[in-house]
Formats: C-alpha cells, sequence, structure tokens
C-alpha cells in the first residue's frame, strides 16, 4: 500500500490545496451572485495556507515518494512558493478589472487554483504521467480561464485557438513520451537518465522522442518559431487572465525543461543544446524585431516575451548547473515584471476603457508620477538597462552561455536585447514626454494599490540588491 | 503469416482508413461514424496485445458512451461544412508536405531496424487464467494512485470548465416558486388605497389658477 504518511507528506500542500479548492468551489456556488469577493477573499486564504504548507515541507535534501515518480527538492520547492506568490499577486491585481468586465465570476479563482495545483504537480513531477497529467490539468484551466469573458468575440477566438494549438503540442509530447517510454522501458526520469547515459538505446530513437518532446514543450512556452498563438492569445484574453498566463506557468514549463532535458536526457545534451540554439535565436529575433512594429502594450508585451523565452531558454540551453540557475533566476525575474507590465493595464483600466493601447500611457506622469515611476522601473527592467533585475538576469544567462564558449550566442542576444530596447524606452518616452490622452486617474482597490505598488518595489530593490536572490537561485541546483 | 498477423493487418487498416475517412468526410454524422470505427479497430488490436480489459473498457465507454453523445452534439448543432472547408486547397499542399516528411521520419525510426522482433523480443503470452483486469485493479488504486486522482481533478477541471462557459442565467425566463406561491399572504397582492373622489377637469384647473 502506497497511501501512507511516508508518501503522503511530500505532496500535503498539493491535498491541502485541492481540498481547500474544492471547498471553495462548494461555497461559491452557494452564493449570491454579487458576492464575488467573499470568494476572493478565500482563494487569497487558500494561497497563503498552501504556502505556509510549502514553507514548513522545505528542505534542501531529495526526496523521492510513489516510487520514485515524486520529487521534492529545492527547486520544486522554490518554483512552487513563486508560482503560489505570483497567483496570489495576480489575483489581487485583476478583481476590479473583472468587475469591471462583468466576469467577475467565482471560477477564475477556482480555476485559478486548480491550475496552480497544475503547476505544482508540474514542478515536482519524476515522471512522465505525473509530468503530462500536470500539464492537462494546468492547461484545461488556462483555455477556460481565457474563454471567461463568453461575449467577447476576441477573447473566444483567442481560447479556441489556445485550445486546438495546445492540443496539438501535447499530441507532440505525448507522441515523444510514448517513444522515449518503448525505447527505455519506464516513465521514471531516473530511469530514463539511467538508460539514456548507458548508452544501450538506439540513438536515432532517442532523437525523434527528443524531437517530438522538445518541440511541444517549447509549443508551450512559446518560443519561435511555435510562437504564432502567443500574441494572439495575451491580446485577445482578459487583461485578467494575461496577467495569470503570463506569470506562474512560465515557471512550471520551465520546470519541464529542467526535469526532461537538465536531468532525463541530460545524456543528450550535445542534441537538444543545438535545437534549443535555434529555437532561442529565433525567439530572441522574433521577439525584439516584430515587437517594434506594435501599437498595442498588450500586444507589445507579449512579443517581448517571446523574447524572454528565448533568453530564458538560452540559459537552460547550457546544461550546466550555472546554466540552470540563470534560467531559474531569470524566470523568477521575469514573472514578477510580467506581472508588473499587465499589472499596469488593469490599474489603469476602468469601466468600459481598456488601457491596453500605447497611446493610452502617454503623459502618464501628468497623470500619476508615481505610477509613471513604477512603468519607468519596469520596463527598464525588461530591457535590461544597468542595474535592474532584468540586467542582472540576462547577465547571468549570458554567463553561462559564454562558460560553453558560444559567444557568438550571447553577442546575437546583446545585440537582441539593444534592438529591443528601443520600444522599451518609447513607453518611457510616452510615459514622461507626451501629452496625455485623458485626465484623471482610475480609483483602485486597496490591496491591488499595494501589490501593484510592492511590485515595483521588489523589482527596483531586487535590481539594486540582487545577490539574495541570485544566492538562492544558485543554491537551488 | 500467422492468422494473428492477418488479423492484426486488417484490424490495422480498417484503423487507419476510418481516421482518414472521418477527416476528410463532408458529412459530420458520417465523420463520428467513422471515428467509432477507428475507435473499434483500435480496442480490436489492444484485444491482439491480450489488453482484453482496456479494451473491452475502450469500447464500452468511448464507443457506448462518449461517442453517443457526441453524435447526439453533432446531430443538434447546425455546423456550416462549406465554411469549415475553407481554405482546405490552399492549405493542402504545405499540410500535405508536412504530413509526407513526418511519415516518412516515422517509418525511418519505427521501422523493424530499431523496433524489431532482435531488438524487443516478443512478450511471452500469459497463462489462460491471468486476468489483466485483477493485474491493473491492483496497481491503479496503490502504485498510480497518484496520478489516478491527478486524472480525477483533470475531469472536474473540465466539468467546471464546461459549466462556466454554459451555464446563461436568463433573467427573462418565467418559472414558478411553489414555495413563494404558498407563502403568499393578502397584503402582499390586494392595496387598498385611499382615494379622493373624482373632480372635474375644469375644477382642477381652478384650484391651479388659485395656488
Amino acid at each position: 500500500m502506497t497511501l501512507d504518511a511516508l508518501n503522503l507528506m511530500p505532496i500535503l500542500p498539493e491535498i491541502i490545496l485541492l481540498v481547500l479548492a474544492c471547498s471553495i468551489l462548494l461555497i461559491d456556488a452557494f452564493m449570491r451572485a454579487g458576492s464575488r469577493d467573499v470568494t476572493y477573499w478565500l482563494a487569497q486564504i487558500s494561497l497563503v495556507v498552501t504556502f505556509v504548507a510549502v514553507l514548513t515541507g522545505m528542505s534542501m535534501e531529495q526526496r523521492l515518494s510513489f516510487d520514485g515518480s515524486v520529487i521534492n527538492d529545492a527547486l520544486s520547492d522554490v518554483m512552487k512558493l513563486a508560482m503560489i506568490l505570483m497567483i496570489s499577486m495576480a489575483f489581487a491585481l485583476s478583481r476590479s478589472y473583472l468587475k469591471d468586465r462583468d466576469i467577475h465570476k467565482g471560477e477564475y479563482y477556482i480555476l485559478g487554483l486548480f491550475g496552480l495545483l497544475g503547476m505544482m504537480i508540474m514542478a515536482s513531477a519524476y515522471s512522465l504521467l505525473l509530468i503530462y497529467l500536470g500539464l492537462e490539468l494546468m492547461s484545461l484551466a488556462l483555455y477556460a480561464m481565457v474563454a471567461i469573458h463568453r461575449d467577447d468575440i476576441r477573447s473566444s477566438e483567442a481560447a479556441m485557438k489556445y485550445f486546438v494549438l495546445g492540443a496539438l503540442a501535447s499530441g507532440l509530447l505525448l507522441y515523444g513520451m510514448s517513444l522515449l517510454y518503448g525505447v527505455t522501458g519506464s516513465l521514471d526520469i531516473a530511469v530514463i537518465r539511467q538508460a539514456v547515459l548507458g548508452g544501450e538505446v538506439p540513438k536515432l530513437a532517442l532523437l525523434m522522442a527528443m524531437l517530438f518532446m522538445l518541440s511541444g514543450l517549447v509549443f508551450k512556452l512559446g518560443a519561435a518559431p511555435f510562437h504564432m498563438w502567443l500574441p494572439d492569445v495575451y491580446d485577445g484574453a482578459p487583461t485578467a487572465v494575461t496577467l495569470y498566463l503570463s506569470s506562474a506557468p512560465k515557471i512550471a514549463a520551465l520546470a519541464l525543461l529542467l526535469r526532461l532535458f537538465g536531468d532525463g536526457l541530460i545524456g543528450m545534451l550535445p542534441d537538444w543544446q543545438m535545437l534549443m540554439i535555434v529555437f532561442a535565436v529565433a525567439s530572441l529575433f522574433v521577439g525584439n524585431v516584430i515587437a517594434i512594429a506594435q501599437t498595442s502594450f498588450k500586444r507589445m508585451l507579449a512579443y517581448s516575451t517571446v523574447s524572454h523565452v528565448g533568453f530564458i531558454l538560452l540559459g537552460v540551453l547550457s546544461g550546466t548547473a550555472d546554466g540552470f540557475s540563470a534560467a531559474l533566476f531569470y524566470t523568477l525575474a521575469y514573472g514578477l515584471m510580467s506581472l508588473g507590465g499587465f499589472g499596469i493595464i488593469t490599474y489603469l483600466a476602468s469601466r468600459g476603457i481598456e488601457a491596453d493601447q500605447l497611446d493610452d500611457l502617454k503623459g502618464l506622469n501628468d497623470r500619476s508620477p508615481w505610477m509613471a515611476f513604477i512603468l519607468l522601473v519596469i520596463m527598464f527592467s525588461m530591457a535590461g538597462i544597468p542595474f535592474t533585475l532584468g540586467f542582472w538576469a540576462k547577465l547571468a544567462v549570458l554567463q553561462a552561455v559564454v562558460e560553453i564558449n558560444l559567444v557568438w550566442l550571447a553577442v546575437y542576444a546583446v545585440v537582441m536585447s539593444v534592438i529591443g530596447a528601443f520600444y522599451y524606452l518609447r513607453v518611457i518616452k510616452m510615459a514622461y514626454f507626451d501629452k496625455p490622452l485623458v485626465t484623471g486617474m482610475p480609483v483602485q482597490s486597496l490591496d491591488m494599490r499595494w501589490v501593484l505598488n510592492g511590485t515595483g518595489i521588489a523589482v527596483l530593490v531586487l535590481g539594486l540588491y540582487p545577490a539574495g536572490l541570485v544566492a538562492l537561485c544558485a543554491q537551488v541546483f | 503469416m500467422s492468422f494473428i498477423k492477418l488479423l492484426f493487418l486488417v484490424f490495422a487498416s480498417s484503423a487507419v482508413l476510418s481516421a482518414f475517412m472521418m477527416v476528410t468526410t463532408r458529412n459530420t454524422v458520417y465523420a463520428a461514424l467513422y471515428l467509432v470505427l477507428t475507435f473499434f479497430s483500435t480496442a480490436l488490436t489492444w484485444l491482439l496485445l491480450e489488453a482484453e480489459f482496456l479494451s473491452i473498457v475502450l469500447i464500452l465507454v468511448y464507443v457506448g458512451a462518449v461517442m453517443v453523445l457526441f453524435l447526439f452534439v453533432v446531430m443538434m448543432l447546425d455546423v456550416n461544412t462549406a465554411a469549415t472547408r475553407e481554405g482546405f486547397v490552399r492549405f493542402l499542399p504545405l499540410g500535405a508536405g508536412v504530413a509526407i516528411i513526418m511519415m516518412l521520419e516515422m517509418s525511418l525510426v519505427l521501422g523493424p531496424k530499431l523496433f524489431g522482433l532482435d531488438v524487443y523480443p516478443a512478450p511471452v503470452p500469459k497463462p489462460a487464467d491471468y486476468s489483466n483486469t485483477e493485474a491493473i485493479g491492483s496497481v491503479l488504486y496503490t502504485v498510480y494512485v497518484y496520478p489516478f486522482e491527478i486524472a480525477a481533478v483533470i475531469l472536474l477541471v473540465a466539468m467546471v470548465a464546461a459549466i462556466m462557459l454554459t451555464l446563461r442565467r436568463r433573467p427573462e425566463t418565467k418559472y414558478q416558486n411553489a414555495a413563494a406561491q404558498a407563502k403568499v399572504r393578502r397584503e402582499d397582492r390586494v392595496r387598498i388605497v385611499k382615494m379622493d373622489s373624482e373632480t372635474r377637469v375644469d375644477d382642477i384647473a381652478k384650484q391651479g389658477d388659485g395656488a
């Protein structure tokens, strides 16, 4: 029997989250339509409880449970904590936006919690079966969340695109997994790792499996040339959902990359490294060059996501512990910056008014100097201006790339970031030097203001004192 | 060629053919029926692999329940097949090209060279009294209990999502509330109003002038 304390303790946070999410689902069903704030606060409380549960169960050593299919190590714990934090922030930043659009449904929070459950399962999955199930749980919740604004045709279109392409990516991933299972005879990453390192598995079949799995995963991450869905989905989805989409799921996707490729298929490093270089080069180009032509702030941030994904891939493809920790650092930094960026859109929006165009940011300094400052910090950080969080993240990744003697790749990445800096700086120019098109600021709730201010300050402070976060990411590997 | 191999070829080719027909047929109901045939042929190949339980479950669950439901949905929806075929010819060369390349790759990799009987010998057939239902049952709730529960959560999420996207509260719909009807008192329905007796219009006009 495997349902004993030894197995259940490591997945206690997941169990707690599931029980709480199901309870909220029940409570929400019996509440009147006007009292969704209760659901919101209950969701926040359950996030806090789950956070504490992960924190108390944290340990630096690696623990395997469920016959080696679940892994709990520092990496999974740090990722889970970051995911919970980011989702809590995303909830806080999106409540008033949802209310103003009459889509403040309890399901947003409930599906959000279930999506988090999927991500947490992904973060500590150590078998192909769990990886796939966690991914599907997360994706299913995300598809539904994108479609939450049912009467909005763009949102429905985005959901449909996301669903169909996501299903295709899942199919690719599953095909690769089935081949890998076929040649290694096991679903466990540890066994697969040994089999691949042993070298008795036919190389050609392994290559095929790796190709399919990498394509599927990169599809989900949104790296070029599989990025086509990303701008449409990020732009079409309600900004509240985009907030959610762009932060924590990226951490979960990184977890899969690190477990599958950084651990299971580490014996094939030269092969997947080459493929990832192609993806990274394409993503950096597409993300930075196409973003220049955007007039929508939301779409611009979506393209900037593609380029950030390129940087994350740069960290992973180095195949070294330094590279992995740089990728983790970059993903955490990116999640924070993206929450800030999309958070500003939800902050400036009010009933009947979307603030997702670049023109909406014009003259922000005249309207609210403090908001303009937060925007400045976040844009500088995304562009990688020295002594901001984004700069340290880019630096760490580039160091990892240079360490494995791919200097040309590092130079290319720097050139692309310089091109990308143009559109980030353009946003700042609009906010500080252009005349505002509207006056006044929407009045937002206290928790939202706190969270957005907190995000801005966190990006600023972590940029000035990055040592703690860097050390944490380095300790994990 | 042994009889089992012949059976396999028949089932496998019918699975592939019906899958192809399912994608290309114009009529959505036919497409659903072809999908049933695909499931059925697949189930039969599983039977050849001695996975009797899974094979029967596939037929019971997918053919018996899921596809029948799906067929109902397809019949009720008025799907415009012409609109869905738009761009079919335009994208055909690209799609066919990708499909052919993938098929070539797969046939190169999945051929007998890498997956032949000399590399992966056929498993020894189980004795006649072997129950693979029991074998599945003994691991499903023990070794695989965690994935099993996650699969249950996935179904729950699918249900929540489906209800969220389709449940529409219609304020204009009228329905009876029996409890409220029984609870009603005279005072809720009848209001006795004290009013002045009628006055002539020109009297009102006069009052207006006076005021």
